[in-house]
């Protein structure tokens, strides 16, 4: 039941077309897009909800209800749309090929989501090594204000709306919404308290809502072929089409469009080839981004790609960045990795995880040795639940999921490690003396 | 209002609030860190975290708004192991150096770790350490400690207003200093040690000084600026080794200027410890006894015409009730306070007090300042413009010099006289401003005073103020700044009669009298004028002297002080005086009884029950009378005199104004290290 090529919303996704405003065209973009934003805010919103999509930075919180929660009424304070394109999560790419190959689906989307949330301005907040990735989309800007579409009347509905993209400094926290808004304010990427949320106090102080990049994108098409098309894929609540990365141990890396609820197996074997030595060889897999806690293959065997399947097994979608390790992998080493990477990029604010992430990435450096004792297994997992949850943003339980996804999977093989490190390291019996 | 539930105790609070203010409302000690009374919420230190119905994960107290019919719980699982766990985060990278620790004693981090900590470590890796930076003379820091709260960074930006703090490096690299590193430019640094919740930035000139337990505390007042700081002085074994400001809302909020904390070092160096007399043209050491004998073979039968009496800028309104009732005995009126030659009118109070109240700056919609740096003359009072600033909008026009850094936005109308007269007679852009107010105030330096055409200046200030809508009968937005902490309770006693100053110097008089005017050039006098300095510094005054009295500096005497907004507040002697010093008004009673006129009191109780009698102002307490302004009727200068040229500022620098501070090691480190070299050549 693969998606097939007409459902696709990206339909340029792998840069086989031009990326251009005319290849675009031709691909369908940009058609009727009067038509939609004459419909008004209200009936996008309606369609939006409708339709069921589900952010796709990672949280999957459902569209069209956020985008309510943006004032009715206007006052003397601004609405801005700020689109999150600070892909900084560690095994995903799909807002790349978005921007570099598909970039007119995300600045028609942003026009009808200005409408959606009355913002008459919008910030592209692209990742700073994204260099070339922000050309293509400055280029496809352009383009889209020398033809009318953006600007002054876009599109000739009478409605104006400035489009601003602008380039980050390589900060993973600076994905986090409300550090994104800091940033492009100028100031140090640190996430503010909540509430107030965005939608009531966001950039400059005015009602803001930040989305995803494929969030955003995907909004064109599903406007245009309606929303009871895109709700007609995957399972409830989890409906629609989805990049899914996937990489690592693979045959065939590669970024592809499919329908939400896929079985993990069927998405890995059908587009990237299958595991390397075949699906038996596989050890576990990482299914929604770094921050997204491991599955064993068992659970892989037959586990459905969406929100509420992976969480069923305490794990999550988050951005489908799938990472495949087969049986050649030291788990410990790549989690110790995740837990230096998550270290590095806290952002200092709350002690938990300012202080927290330095421990536990530590204790598993230790662990990939086997420089431990058995109990500090333990300490580990209570240091990670110490952070979780108590800190301002996400990333601190982003940052602990990985590690605490290890233990429940792959204590036996902790174990082992910290055994076969005592027995190499014990004082040898001097027995014949 | 907002009904809140906290651990089953019911309390209302205003919509809005934090459920931290609703928990102590209900009693309930939260535990935090970052979060500060008077600084905006950062959220960051998650030691208030306490559960709220319905909420999946702990919320942080001091940041999350209360709701109607909303549960909070502080003493659950949850809580108690969220706490725990932040204390054991807080402490992993916290160096275990407590027994060498400054802040040790009186560390928030040190309390609640004692309640809310486990009793182990459970660390074995490596400690994290952070190199020290410097931040100038007075803040010694010692960043290992830091525990990243950002109270710092928040106090330098919101309240000092000098945003030269700030955090450097993400993660657990996370530190805070000043970017490129430099000693701190605030006036307000000193606070930073306060509000610094562990021993990261501690007093460098108390640095392994003494522990808070070993210190004994006297409620005071700061006089080293005219604010009327309340303070609290620590000491031990009659030695002062630091003081702190109390909590007063209405004068300093929780804010103590640089001076005034850390200047007292100045108190044990170049004092006047003993008696002393000329004798030969050289001054020698005397008793008691010989030095009043020699008052009176003076003073006796002198036409009370001839003896003059100086009152200065450090007195205290008991002895200088002494000196003028002394003096009245004598059969004389020659007084005057204002050894600084400021033209000031005391026919009235209000033409000489801060009528509109320190607190009530944040009632005004406007400001002008007139011929003063509020922020080097009274750095807390500028603390609350700033704060008024800082509010909303707030319109300031300065007339005086260009460029000041007031750490707010302001208007540079003029230098001088000549824009005072367009402010008065209305055609200055600026009027327009202060009449669209609803609640204008004007702030006019005591130095500006100090013109020859002082007398005009203060005419044309009042003439501007009401012309500008200060003089409502609700509202008095006439305020002099003066600089002093015994400036304006000399004024209270009507310690100005007689000749004036000028004339008592220039031979107007055969005896004169000088009390707490240390700084005070008595060279011109003639030699023929017989000269009595009663002060605690040994300056310029006491060179001139024929007799020095010692006298008690205002830490070691109980007395009362009147701040520039006239709030009478009384100082107690924290330490006894040097040597042979003694308390001021006893030193006047003393020298009344060896000239034979015996001041009708013989304890200080019974010379403030004649002050209230004689002044009422003295009756009221600390507390001010309603401001308003019921007559507008000008000082008596002669505004047409006013003079064209610019309005100077008080000379010198900000760290060395006054006897004590002249004398400190802290404060002369001080104005080495932010007084342009050239500034310093000058003075």
């Amino acid at each position: 039941m693969a998606l097939s090529d007409k459902d696709r919303i990206f339909t340029n996704l792998y840069g086989l077309q031009d990326w251009g405003l005319k290849a675009a065209r031709m691909r369908g973009n940009w058609d009727g897009t009067k038509d939609i934003i004459l419909k008004g805010r209200d009936w996008i919103i309606d369609e939006m909800k409708n339709s069921g999509l589900r952010g796709r930075g990672g949280a999957g919180f459902p569209t069209g209800l956020k985008w309510s929660f943006m004032p009715k009424q206007a006052s003397d304070r601004p609405h801005y749309l700020v689109v999150n394109s600070d892909e900084s999560e560690p095994g995903t790419c799909k807002d790349r090929d978005i921007l570099r190959h598909d970039p007119h689906t995300l600045i028609e989307g942003c026009l009808i989501a200005g409408v959606a949330m009355g913002a008459n301005a919008g910030y592209i907040y692209v990742r700073g090594e994204y260099y070339n990735e922000h050309l293509v989309l400055q280029a496809a800007i352009d383009e889209a204000y020398a033809a009318g579409l953006i600007g002054k009347n876009a599109c000739g509905t009478g409605f104006d709306f400035e489009l601003y993209v602008h380039r980050g400094a390589g900060a993973y926290i600076c994905g986090e919404e409300t550090a994104l808004i800091e940033s492009l304010e100028g100031k140090k990427g640190m996430p503010r308290l909540k509430p107030p949320f965005p939608a009531a106090v966001g950039l400059y102080g005015c009602p803001s809502t930040v989305n995803n990049v494929e969030t955003i994108a995907v909004v064109p098409t599903i406007l245009r072929r309606g929303a009871a098309w895109f709700s007609g894929f995957g399972r409830k609540n989890n409906v629609g089409t989805k990049i899914f990365c996937l990489q690592g141990h693979v045959n065939k890396p590669c970024n592809v469009e499919e329908e939400m609820s896929i079985p993990m197996r069927e998405l890995i074997d059908r587009h990237a080839g299958g595991v390397r030595g075949g699906w038996d060889n596989l050890l576990a897999v990482i299914p929604g981004g770094s921050s997204t806690p491991m599955l064993p293959k068992s659970v892989c065997d037959d586990v459905l790609m969406d929100f509420d399947a992976l969480r069923e097994h305490k794990s999550g979608l988050g951005t489908a960045g799938v990472i495949v390790m087969d049986k050649s992998t030291d788990l410990i080493k790549a989690i110790a990795r995740l837990s230096k990477f998550y270290k590095h990029e806290s952002c200092g604010q709350c002690t938990p995880c300012r202080e927290g992430m330095g421990w536990v990435s530590r204790m598993m450096d230790r662990m990939v040795e086997g420089r431990a004792e058995v109990a500090e297994i333990d300490l580990l997992e209570q240091v990670t639940r110490q952070i979780e949850g108590h800190t301002i943003c996400a990333l601190a339980d982003g940052g602990v999921w990985p590690v605490q996804g290890l233990i429940r999977h792959f204590r036996p093989m902790m174990e082992e490690r910290i055994a076969a490190h005592k027995a190499r390291t014990a004082p040898v019996a001097l027995a014949a003396e | 209002m907002a009904k809140v539930t906290v651990d089953g105790i019911e309390v209302e609070v205003p919509n809005g609030a934090s459920v931290l203010q609703a928990c102590e409302a209900a009693g309930v000690e939260i535990p935090r860190f970052c979060y500060h009374e008077r600084l905006s919420v950062a959220g960051n230190c998650r030691m208030c975290l306490v559960e709220v119905e319905k909420a999946p994960k702990p919320v942080a107290s001091c940041a999350f708004p209360v709701a109607d019919g909303m549960k909070v719980f502080t003493d659950t699982e949850m809580v108690r192991r969220a706490r725990r766990g932040v204390m054991e985060f807080l402490l992993i990278n916290h160096p275990l150096d407590c027994p060498i620790c400054d802040q040790g004693g009186e560390c928030d981090l040190q309390d609640q770790a004692m309640a809310y900590g486990g009793d182990k470590s459970r660390y074995r890796e490596e400690k994290r350490v952070v190199k020290d930076k410097y931040m100038g003379p007075l803040v010694k820091t010692i960043m290992t400690r830091c525990i990243q709260c950002t109270r710092c960074i928040r106090f330098t930006t919101e309240v000092a207003g000098t945003a030269e703090l700030g955090a450097t490096n993400r993660g657990e690299h996370m530190e805070v200093g000043t970017y490129v590193e430099k000693a701190l430019t605030s006036e307000l640094s000193g606070n930073l040690i306060d509000i610094c919740p562990v021993g990261a930035l501690t007093s460098r000139p108390y640095a392994f000084v003494s522990r808070p337990w070993e210190l004994r505390k006297t409620d005071s007042i700061d006089v080293l600026d005219a604010t009327g700081t309340n303070t609290r002085i620590d000491t031990r074994s009659g030695e002062v080794l630091r003081i702190l400001p109390r909590i007063n809302e209405d004068v300093n909020e929780e804010w103590l200027a640089d001076r005034g904390r850390f200047a007292f070092d100045g108190l044990k160096r170049k004092r006047l410890d003993r008696p002393w007399l000329r004798q030969g043209g050289k001054l020698v050491p005397a008793t008691w006894a010989e030095a009043f004998a020699a008052i009176a073979a003076k003073l006796k039968g002198m036409p009370g015409g001839r003896i003059g009496a100086l009152a200065g800028d450090l007195v205290d309104v008991e002895s200088a009730l002494a000196l003028k009732d002394l003096l009245a005995a004598l059969g004389s009126d020659n007084l005057d306070c204002r050894t600084d030659g400021a033209a000031i009118d005391t026919s009235r109070r209000d033409f000489y007090t801060f009528n509109t109240s320190i607190a009530g700056i944040e009632d005004a919609d406007a400001l002008l300042i007139i011929g003063s740096n509020p922020r080097t003359e009274a750095p807390v009072l500028n603390a609350r413009i700033r704060k008024r600033s800082v509010a909303g909008t707030f319109p300031v026009g300065v007339v005086g010099p260009r460029g000041m850094d007031l750490t707010y936005a302001q208007d540079w109308l003029g230098e001088g006289g000549a824009t005072l007269k367009a402010l008065a007679d209305g055609t200055h852009r600026f009027c327009a401003t202060l009449r669209a107010a609803k609640k204008p105030m004007l702030i006019l330096g005591r130095h500006a005073l100090t013109r020859a055409d002082g007398a005009a200046l203060l005419a044309v200030a009042w003439q501007i103020a009401a012309a500008n809508n200060m003089l409502q009968a609700e509202w008095h937005g006439f305020n002099l700044l003066h600089r002093f902490g015994g400036q304006h309770g000399a004024l209270d006693v009507g310690f100005v009669s007689g000749q004036p100053m000028a004339k008592m110097l220039s031979g107007g008089v055969d005896a004169l009298w000088v009390l707490g005017a240390d700084g005070l050039d008595l060279a011109a006098v003639p030699a023929s004028t017989f000269v009595v300095v009663q002060g605690h510094h040994g300056e310029a005054a006491a060179a001139r002297a024929d007799v020095i009295l010692p006298g008690a500096a205002y830490t070691e005497k109980d007395a009362a002080w009147v701040n520039t907004e006239g709030r009478v507040q009384l100082g107690y002697q924290a330490v006894p005086p040097p040597g042979e010093a003694r308390e001021d008004w006893k030193v006047v009673r003393a020298a009344s009884a060896a000239l034979g006129k015996p001041l009708p009191y013989d304890t200080l109780e019974a010379l403030r029950a004649k002050l209230v009698a004689g002044y009422p102002v003295f009756a009221q307490g600390d507390t001010l009378p309603r401001f308003v302004c019921t007559d507008t009727a000008g000082p008596a200068g002669d505004a047409a005199a006013l003079r064209d040229d610019a309005l100077l500022l008080p000379p010198g620098n900000y760290w060395q104004q006054d006897p004590i501070s002249r004398a400190s090691e802290t404060m002369a480190e001080c104005a080495r290290t932010y007084a342009a070299p050239a500034a310093l050549a000058a003075e």
